[in-house]
C-alpha cells in the first residue's frame, strides 16, 4: 500500500495533462460539432515548438513559464490558420468529411514536423529546479508533477469563469447550442468559430509543451494522444468541460495504477472502462443527447441496382481482370492482388456505414484480427493456406459479435469513437504481447503452399475471393434484410415500431462487414509472408474510410471503384515521393473543401442539374 | 423600409416562394397572413437571410440585402424572432438577453434589460433561469426581448401568438401594441386573424409563396369574400 499515494499522484499528474488536451478538444467540438483530428498534432506541435523556444531561454522559472506562454501563443495561431484555410471550408460538410479533412491536416502536419525538426526525439534538458522532489507521506514525489497536478484545475476554473463570466463565454454557449439563432441576432459566427479554435488550440499547445520535462517532442505524439483524449471527450460527454475534468481524472489514476497492477492491459481497462460507461449513459458522464440537428441522413439516395450499362461495364472490367496475369508482371501482380484485397476491405466497410449507417474509424481491428487468426493458426497448429483463409473470418466476425454488444447502443459519433478506441486496443495487443504476436517485428513465414505460390495463382485466387464478397454482400443488401437494414439506419424509431430489431439489423451488420474485413486482412497477410502490427494502425483504418468517400456511400459500385482508384494512387505516390503523406494529407483535404457533400454528392448534383437546364 | 420583390426561394428542389413581394414602410406594422405552408415563414428566414432566395430583391432602407449573411443582415437593424422561438435553454434570461445585445442605434432609445422587464413583467422576476425551464408563453416573451436587446429598427415576428394560452396571447397583444407606441416598424407573420386585427395596420396575405391579397387591416376587414377565400379553415 506504499506505493498508494506516490501511484495517486502521478495518476492526477497524468490526469491534468489529458485534461489540457481533451479540454481543447471538447471546445471545439461544442460549437462547431467538428471532432477534430489534428488536435493531437497541435499537441505534438506544441512539444516541438515548446522545445525549440524552451532550448534557447535561460533555465529560470520565470523564463520557462515564458516560453510556455510563447508556446501557447504560437500554437493559437496556428489553429487560427487551420480554421481559416480549412476547417472554414468544410463546416458544412457531412461529419465523416470533417474528420476525413482533420485527418489529411495530421498527415500534412507529420510531413512538416518531419522536415522542420527531423525524425530524432527531442528531450527537453530539465533545469535543476524541475529535477526536483517534494516528500509527501514519506515518498519523494517529483516537484513538476506537483506543478501538473495543480495546472489542471486551475486551468478548468479559468475556462468556467471564461465561459461562464464573459460576453465571449455566453456567445459560445449560445453557439453550442444553436448556432443559426446567434448568426440571427447579429454575432458574427466566423470571428467566434476562429477564437473557439485558437482557444483550443492553444490548450493543445499548452498541454504539448508542459509534457516536454516529463517526455519528449517526438512524431508519435499526434496519434497516441489523440486516442486518449478521444476516450476522455467522449467518456466525460462531448462539448462538456467538467466532464473532460471528470473522465480524465478517471483516465489518468486508471492509467497509473494500470501500469503498476497489469502493465499490458492498460490500454484494454480504458477501453473497458469507456464500454462500460457509454452503455450506461450513451452521451457519456456529462453529456447531453446530441440535438437532431443534421439531416444528412435524411437525405440519403436509395441503393439501386446498376443500370445495364454498369453492370456490362462491370463484367468486362472483371474479364480483364481475370486475363490480367497473361500481360502483367509480378511486380503489377502484386498490386493488382492488394487491388482486390482494398476492394474487399471497401465494401465490407461501406455494408456497415452506407446501408447499416455505422460509421467505423477502426476497421482495420477485423483486417488485423483475420490475420492474426490465420497467422497464429499456422504458427500453433501448422493450419494451411485454405484452413487460414476459412478460419479468418470466422474468429473476426466472433469477435465483431463481442464488440457489437456495445457498439449497436451507439449512433454517430460515439460509435465512430468507440470503433476507434477499439481498434487501438487491438493493435495494442498485437504490439504490446510480444510473446505471441512478436510485437513490431510482426509474425513472419506465412507463404501460400506451393501450388498457390505462383503470383498469379495467388491473384486469381484473391480476385475470385473478392468477387465473391462483393456479390454477396451486394446480395445482402438486395435481400429483405439490406432493406430492414436500411429503414433502421433512416430512423431507428420507425423500424421498431415496424417490428424490426434495430440493434439485431446492425449486429448482424457489423458481423458480417467484420468477417469479410478479416478475410481481407487473411488474403492480404498470405500475399505478403508476413503480419505486423501496422496493419491495424489508425492510418489503415482511414485508408478504408477514403475508399469508401472516394467512391461514394450511396453506391454499391463505390467502394469498389474507391478501392481501385486508391490503391492505384497510392501506388503511385509511394514509388514517386518521399512526402507522400504531405501530398495525400493535401489531398483529402482539398477533396473535402472542394466537394465538401462528397465526391458522389458532387456528381449527384451536376447531374440534376444537368437534367434540369 | 422594407422592400421585397419578386422573391424566390427553394429548399432543395421545392418552390417554396414564388415570386413573394411585399413593402413594409417605416412604424407600420404589417401582418402576413395565410395557412399553413404558404410561406410565411420561409419569407422571414429569406430576407433575414437564414435560407438564401435563389432570386429577388430585398432591400432594407434602400440597399439590396439578400444573399447577405444573417449577421450583417441582423447589424443593419433588423431583428429576428423565429417562430419556434428558439430560446438558448441552458442560458438563464440575462444571458439570452446578453446574447441579443448589440450596439445602440442613434435616434432610438436603447434597449436595457430593465426596460425590457417593464414590458414583459414575468421575465424580470425569473433572470437566473434557464431558458429551458419556461413555459411557452414566457420563452416567447424572451425570445422577443432578446431581438429587441440588439436595438432594431424593423422586426420580423414570426407568429407570436402560436400555441400560446388566451391570456397569454392578450398580453403579447399588449406588448407589441407598446412596441408599435415606441415608433418600432414591424412585420408580423399571423394565422389568427383576431390577434392580427388587434395590432396591425395593414396586410398582405400570402397562398402558395405568392401575395393573393394586400391593402389596411380596414380594407381586410370589409372583404368578406376574401377573408373566406384565403384564411377560412
Amino acid at each position: 500500500m506504499d506505493s498508494l499515494i506516490p501511484q495517486l499522484l502521478t495518476g492526477l499528474a497524468g490526469a491534468s495533462s489529458l485534461f489540457l488536451v481533451a479540454s481543447g478538444l471538447t471546445i471545439i467540438f461544442g460549437v462547431t460539432r467538428i471532432v477534430n483530428f489534428s488536435h493531437g498534432s497541435l499537441m505534438m506541435l506544441g512539444a516541438y515548438i515548446g522545445w525549440s523556444i524552451l532550448t534557447r531561454l535561460p533555465r529560470d522559472p520565470e523564463w520557462f513559464v515564458l516560453g510556455i506562454l510563447l508556446t501557447v501563443l504560437a500554437t493559437a495561431l496556428i489553429g487560427v490558420v487551420l480554421e481559416v484555410v480549412v476547417l472554414r471550408r468544410v463546416y458544412r460538410a457531412p461529419e465523416l468529411f470533417q474528420l476525413l479533412a482533420t485527418f489529411g491536416v495530421v498527415l500534412v502536419l507529420q510531413d512538416v514536423t518531419l522536415w522542420i525538426w527531423g525524425a530524432v526525439e527531442l528531450p527537453l534538458p530539465r533545469p535543476r529546479w524541475l529535477r526536483g522532489f517534494v516528500e509527501i507521506a514519506g515518498n519523494r514525489f517529483p516537484f513538476y508533477d506537483l506543478i501538473l497536478i495543480f495546472v489542471g484545475p486551475v486551468v478548468l476554473g479559468l475556462l468556467w469563469l471564461l465561459m461562464n463570466r464573459t460576453r465571449w463565454g455566453t456567445l459560445v454557449r449560445a453557439a453550442t447550442l444553436d448556432r443559426e439563432m446567434v448568426a440571427a441576432l447579429g454575432v458574427n459566427q466566423r470571428t467566434l468559430f476562429t477564437s473557439v479554435f485558437a482557444l483550443g488550440a492553444g490548450l493543445a499547445g499548452l498541454g504539448g509543451a508542459l509534457s516536454l520535462p516529463n517526455a519528449s517532442a517526438n512524431l508519435n505524439i499526434d496519434l497516441s494522444i489523440i486516442t486518449d483524449a478521444f476516450v476522455v471527450v467522449v467518456v466525460g460527454g462531448l462539448g462538456s468541460l467538467p466532464g473532460a475534468f471528470l473522465a480524465s481524472l478517471l483516465i489518468g489514476i486508471l492509467q497509473a495504477f494500470g501500469i503498476v497492477l497489469v502493465p499490458k492491459i492498460t490500454l484494454v481497462l480504458v477501453f473497458l472502462v469507456m464500454a462500460v460507461v457509454l452503455v450506461f449513459r450513451p452521451n457519456g458522464l456529462m453529456g447531453r443527447p446530441q440535438a437532431e440537428a443534421r439531416e444528412a441522413t435524411a437525405a440519403a439516395p436509395v441503393i439501386r441496382p446498376a443500370p445495364r450499362e454498369l453492370r456490362i461495364l462491370g463484367l468486362v472490367a472483371l474479364v480483364l481482370a481475370a486475363a490480367a496475369p497473361l500481360v502483367a508482371g509480378e511486380y503489377y501482380l502484386t498490386v493488382l492482388t492488394d487491388a482486390c484485397v482494398a476492394v474487399i476491405f471497401a465494401t465490407s466497410l461501406h455494408f456497415m456505414m452506407g446501408p447499416g449507417g455505422m460509421a467505423s474509424f477502426g476497421h482495420a481491428a477485423w483486417f488485423g484480427i483475420g490475420a492474426y487468426a490465420a497467422g497464429l493458426l499456422m504458427q500453433w497448429l501448422g493450419a494451411p493456406m485454405p484452413v487460414g483463409l476459412l478460419a479468418a473470418p470466422i474468429l473476426a466476425g466472433i469477435v465483431a459479435a463481442l464488440f457489437g454488444w456495445f457498439v449497436v447502443r451507439l449512433s454517430g459519433v460515439y460509435l465512430s469513437m468507440l470503433t476507434l478506441a477499439f481498434a487501438q486496443i487491438v493493435w495494442a495487443i498485437s504490439f504490446q504481447w510480444v510473446e505471441v504476436t512478436g510485437g513490431d517485428n510482426g509474425l513472419l513465414g506465412l507463404w501460400p503452399p506451393e501450388w498457390a505460390r505462383n503470383p498469379a495463382t495467388f491473384y486469381w485466387i484473391a480476385l475470385a475471393l473478392a468477387v465473391s464478397v462483393a456479390l454477396l454482400l451486394r446480395r445482402a443488401l438486395y435481400a429483405p434484410y439490406g432493406y430492414a437494414l436500411r429503414a433502421a439506419r433512416d430512423s431507428a424509431m420507425r423500424a421498431q415500431s415496424i417490428g424490426l430489431d434495430v440493434k439485431r439489423l446492425r449486429m448482424v451488420a457489423l458481423v458480417i462487414a467484420g468477417a469479410a474485413c478479416g478475410l481481407a486482412g487473411a488474403i492480404f497477410s498470405y500475399s505478403k509472408g508476413g503480419i505486423f502490427p501496422t496493419y491495424i494502425s489508425i492510418p489503415h483504418s482511414v485508408e478504408a474510410l477514403l475508399m469508401v468517400l472516394l467512391g461514394g456511400l450511396q453506391t454499391v459500385a463505390g467502394p469498389i471503384i474507391g478501392a481501385l482508384v486508391y490503391t492505384g494512387l497510392a501506388d503511385i505516390l509511394v514509388r514517386s515521393t518521399d512526402l507522400w503523406r504531405l501530398v495525400l494529407g493535401t489531398v483529402i483535404v482539398l477533396l473535402v473543401v472542394a466537394f465538401p457533400e462528397g465526391i458522389a454528392g458532387a456528381a449527384r448534383r451536376l447531374w440534376l442539374r444537368g437534367r434540369e437546364a | 423600409m422594407l422592400q421585397v420583390e419578386a422573391l424566390n426561394t427553394h429548399y432543395g428542389r421545392a418552390h417554396i416562394l414564388q415570386g413573394m413581394s411585399l413593402q413594409v414602410g417605416s412604424s407600420e406594422v404589417r401582418v402576413l397572413l395565410g395557412r399553413n405552408g404558404a410561406g410565411k415563414s420561409t419569407t422571414m428566414k429569406s430576407i433575414i437571410g437564414l435560407v438564401r432566395p435563389t432570386s429577388g430583391h430585398i432591400r432594407f432602407d434602400g440597399q439590396e440585402i439578400a444573399g447577405e449573411e444573417p449577421h450583417r443582415i441582423a447589424r443593419r437593424g433588423l431583428g429576428y424572432v423565429p417562430e419556434d422561438r428558439r430560446v438558448f435553454a441552458d442560458l438563464t434570461v440575462m444571458e439570452n438577453l446578453e446574447v441579443g445585445k448589440q450596439p445602440a442605434r442613434g435616434g432610438m432609445r436603447p434597449w436595457t434589460a430593465e426596460r425590457l422587464f417593464e414590458l414583459f413583467p414575468n421575465l424580470g422576476r425569473m433572470r437566473d433561469r434557464p431558458g429551458g425551464r419556461m413555459s411557452g408563453g414566457e420563452q416567447q416573451m424572451l425570445t422577443i426581448a432578446r431581438t429587441l436587446m440588439g436595438n432594431p429598427r424593423l422586426v420580423l415576428l414570426d407568429e407570436p401568438s402560436e400555441g400560446l394560452a388566451p391570456v397569454i396571447v392578450e398580453q403579447m397583444a399588449k406588448a407589441i401594441l407598446a412596441l408599435k407606441g415606441e415608433g418600432l416598424t414591424i412585420l408580423l407573420a399571423e394565422q389568427n386573424l383576431h390577434f392580427a386585427g388587434g395590432v396591425a395596420d395593414s396586410a398582405t396575405v400570402v397562398e402558395k409563396g405568392r401575395v393573393v391579397w394586400s391593402g389596411t387591416m380596414a380594407e381586410l376587414r370589409a372583404d368578406e369574400a376574401a377573408r373566406t377565400q384565403y384564411l377560412a379553415v
